[in-house]
């Protein structure tokens, strides 16, 4: 099935090659950064983890938002969907190889990666990441390939595939569960240290994974013939729409727990990302996050509003701009407002705060753009496929 | 054969890639290297042999054993005491890294990382006497 | 393909995998028992230590090592902290890149409201307190979260309740610094042996420890090197006869460190976290 995704327009050979190019630019900027160490980014002694880690936590999520395809669909049979579950699981592909090249991007020792596996220590979240990364991957692969390819001959798929679909499904929950892990259970972290957070990543999820989904859908419905349906379109408008509210909501507990209880440590972050924090001792003002934790609400509910009125104008445009604004909010909220926000202030009451290297958003350009690689030469081959054995039916 | 004006000149270029190395080199006698050894010590901790085959065991296992496990305790090796350590033992007899490391290494195209963090001696300056 | 032909490429192969997997999972099953003893604390290392883990409820038994910091002593002569600091930065090869950003220190002083935040109202107006600079470090916890956190095992808790670094197999995630309440860590941002301007980052490398290369982190070690040699670490040693610092074996009611902990009231940094630091100070 592979040599379908040779087989393209002018236009889908413009786009293979743009990202191509940018994957070029982020394996020169790493090389630069290999060579000198991770002093090349922005990190320092006091923000010890930056947008490599934030995109890694983001993108786990997206990976994890496939599941809002396979679950109602292989679960619940809801047969709407069963078109379209493809379209998670290689997305979910594309996000958690993306993840792995960030952590990788992120090590200071990345020959060393493979201590994780040779040297299991069970008390640590980043074991198990490891080992739900990779399982999830698996995952997918399998689940997605198989499916894909019992359709491109005819037949059903084989039984042997339906327990593997259905631990792909828990498994979605633990991926982003156990990410979730890694800063909740952080003793001297208080902006992290909170059960809400495993909620609230789910929730982020399971509204950015299927935005981004639906975004990509539209694209295709205008350029190649594929076209999801109106029905799978208005019922993942349903689950975005609450899964947005629903990480809202929590995001709004934390406000009420911190600025009711007035705990300076519940507080301090807070303030720092959507007011500007003081350093109590210099007086100096820090906010470079601010505008974008503001814009990131205002986007987020702009988003909501707007994915109801398209569904109820019928406005495929609309709902574009409203996935858009909702994937945005999410990825500013969950990767820079959560990871950065944990850093300021510091143990010590200092506020040191992180702006991005040329260096580090070259990587990071790279890595998404393999992942956008990753999902345009698997969806070519999925739409394909499904286009090939729609019209031989 | 279907493809051949593709096929056999692409074979003989990867035919040609792959015993480049080997051709290029071809038959020139290449002298075996010659670690100097230290002047005044008559053995090492280890055999020869098992040195020459897996000095490199002996120090991961020193490694675990000194950081690890904390047995820091100098080992005895023919009446005489040896520090678990490769820059206050072994350096200490064998006093220069490029006469005896580098010249084996060098000759075998291997590059371990130990000299990145490990400090070398200075030239044929020796350490302080292991007790 | 007909179904026996199937079935007897579908037992063969299970048959194979079985066959290849099972001594190798065996193996490794057993190699990783041995492995499971000898690390993680050190089970055979002491010989008059029972096993100095098992910090939880109780208190640790075993040999665990402390520091008592007697701030005003340091506030009284001054230069103190700063041969201290000194003492131990330059034996360790700790460079100095000149830039808070890349700031890599095992030892260093900061005022109260920063070494005990939360400890802090407008009207405390106590003058001297204000004034004071505390040394800081790894309080070597008994509880250590960032020892919870390594993924590899590279940040440990030895038998003598030091926790350890070992530098060859730290990947550098920096998981141990976000975990860290303490801030006591600090990561190789960039190559140590290099320089600035001619300057080298490293005065003047000490030839009996190693440096770090980039991409490891690296914090105080209680000295254990000195330590087990029955020495004292180089910051205690640097205090001379002022008693500044006191080093010693926590779980020992004779040694001088339980006799100042019984004698005076010392404060802890950051006690509700439960991490059970080892470094008590004298205010």
């Amino acid at each position: 099935m592979l040599e379908k995704s040779l087989k393209g327009n002018l236009g889908y050979w413009a786009w293979v090659l743009f990202l191509l190019g940018i994957i070029g630019v982020g394996v020169i900027c790493y090389i630069v950064q290999y060579n000198y160490g991770l002093g090349a980014t922005g990190m320092s002694r006091d923000v010890t983890w930056g947008i490599y880690i934030s995109q890694f936590t983001f993108l786990v999520g997206v990976a994890a938002g496939g599941l809002m395809l396979v679950l109602p669909y292989y679960l619940h049979h809801y047969k709407d969907f069963g078109r379209i579950t493809i379209l998670g699981e290689f997305m979910a592909i594309a996000a958690v190889a993306m993840c792995m090249l960030f952590i990788m991007a992120d090590l200071g020792q990345p020959m060393r990666a493979l201590n994780v596996v040779f040297h299991p220590t069970p008390n640590s979240m980043l074991f198990y990441d490891m080992i739900v990364l990779s399982g999830y991957l698996f995952l997918n692969v399998v689940c997605g390939w198989v499916v894909l390819h019992s359709e491109y001959q005819g037949i059903k798929y084989p039984s042997w595939v339906k327990p593997f679909i259905y631990v792909s499904i828990p498994w979605a929950v633990s991926i982003h569960t156990v990410t979730a892990f890694l800063y909740c259970g952080l003793p001297g972290r208080h902006f992290w240290l909170t059960a809400i957070l495993a909620p609230r990543f789910l929730a982020s999820a399971f509204a950015a994974g299927p935005c981004l989904l639906m975004v990509i859908a539209l694209i295709m419905k205008r350029t190649t013939k594929f076209d999801i349906g109106r029905v799978a379109q208005d019922k993942l408008v349903t689950i975005i729409g609450y899964a947005a509210l629903l990480n809202f909501f929590f995001l709004g507990c934390e406000i009420f727990v911190a600025y009711y209880s007035r705990i300076p440590g519940h507080m301090h972050t807070l303030d720092y990302l959507y007011f500007g924090l003081a350093d109590h001792s210099t007086g100096e003002v820090f906010n470079n996050l601010v505008p974008f934790m503001r814009a990131s609400v205002v986007m987020g509910f702009a988003g909501i509003g707007l994915i109801f009125v398209s569904r109820y104008l019928k406005s495929d445009a609309l709902l574009a701009l409203s996935c858009i604004l909702i994937f945005v909010s999410f990825w500013i909220d969950k990767g820079l407002g959560l990871v950065l926000g944990g850093f300021v202030p510091s143990g010590l009451e200092q506020i040191t705060e992180y702006v991005p290297t040329f260096v580090e958003i070259g990587i990071t350009a790279g890595i998404w753009a393999t992942g956008f690689f990753i999902i345009t030469v698997l969806y070519k081959i999925a739409i394909s496929v499904k286009l090939e054995s729609e019209k031989a039916a | 054969m279907y493809n051949k004006g593709t096929i056999i000149p692409g074979l003989i270029i990867f035919v040609g890639l792959m015993l480049f190395a080997v051709l290029w080199d071809g038959g020139e006698k290449v002298e075996a290297p010659k670690p100097e050894k230290p002047v005044g010590y008559k053995e090492c901790v280890k055999p020869l042999q098992y040195m020459k085959e897996s000095h490199m065991e002996l120090l991961n296992v020193w490694r675990d054993e000194v950081i690890r496990e904390g047995k820091r305790e100098p080992i005895e090796v023919g009446g005489v005491m040896y520090e678990k350590s490769l820059q206050n033992g072994c350096m200490h007899c064998h006093t220069s890294k490029k006469k005896f490391c580098d010249t084996c290494h060098e000759y075998a195209s291997v590059y371990p990382y130990c000299w990145d963090c490990h400090v070398a001696p200075q030239e044929d300056v020796a350490l302080k006497e292991a007790r | 393909m007909d179904s026996s032909r199937r079935k007897f490429l579908k037992i063969a192969g299970i048959s194979a995998v079985a066959g290849i997997g099972a001594p190798s999972a065996l193996n490794m099953l057993m190699k990783n028992e041995v492995r499971a003893s000898s690390e993680g604390g050190g089970h055979g290392a002491q010989t008059d230590a029972h096993g100095g883990e098992g910090a939880h409820a109780a208190a640790p038994v075993g040999k665990r090592y402390g520091m008592v910091i007697d701030a005003v002593k340091f506030h009284d002569t001054p230069g103190l902290a700063e041969k201290c600091i000194e003492a131990c930065h330059s034996y360790f090869n700790v460079p100095n890149f000149g830039n808070k950003k890349d700031e890599i220190k095992w030892i260093w002083q900061m005022p109260f409201t920063n070494a005990f935040p939360g400890d802090e109202s407008h009207y405390k107006k106590d003058e001297r307190t204000h004034a004071m600079q505390f040394m800081l470090l790894c309080n070597h916890c008994d509880n250590p979260p960032c020892v919870r956190a390594c993924p590899t095992k590279a940040t440990f808790k030895n038998a003598d309740g030091i926790v350890m670094m070992d530098f060859h197999r730290c990947i550098g995630c920096r998981f141990c610094m976000a975990a860290c309440p303490y801030g006591a860590r600090s990561f190789n941002w960039r190559d140590p042996r290099g320089s600035k301007d001619g300057v080298p980052f490293i005065k003047k490398i000490n030839p009996e420890f190693p440096t770090r290369m980039r991409g490891v982190v690296e914090k105080c070690s209680f000295c254990d090197l000195r330590v087990k040699r029955g020495l004292q670490p180089l910051c205690v040693e640097a205090t001379g006869d002022t008693k500044a610092m006191v080093f010693g074996d926590l779980n020992d009611p004779n040694s001088e460190v339980s006799q100042v902990l019984k004698a005076r009231f010392t404060i802890q940094r950051k006690p509700s976290l439960g991490t059970m630091p080892s470094v008590f100070y004298i205010i």
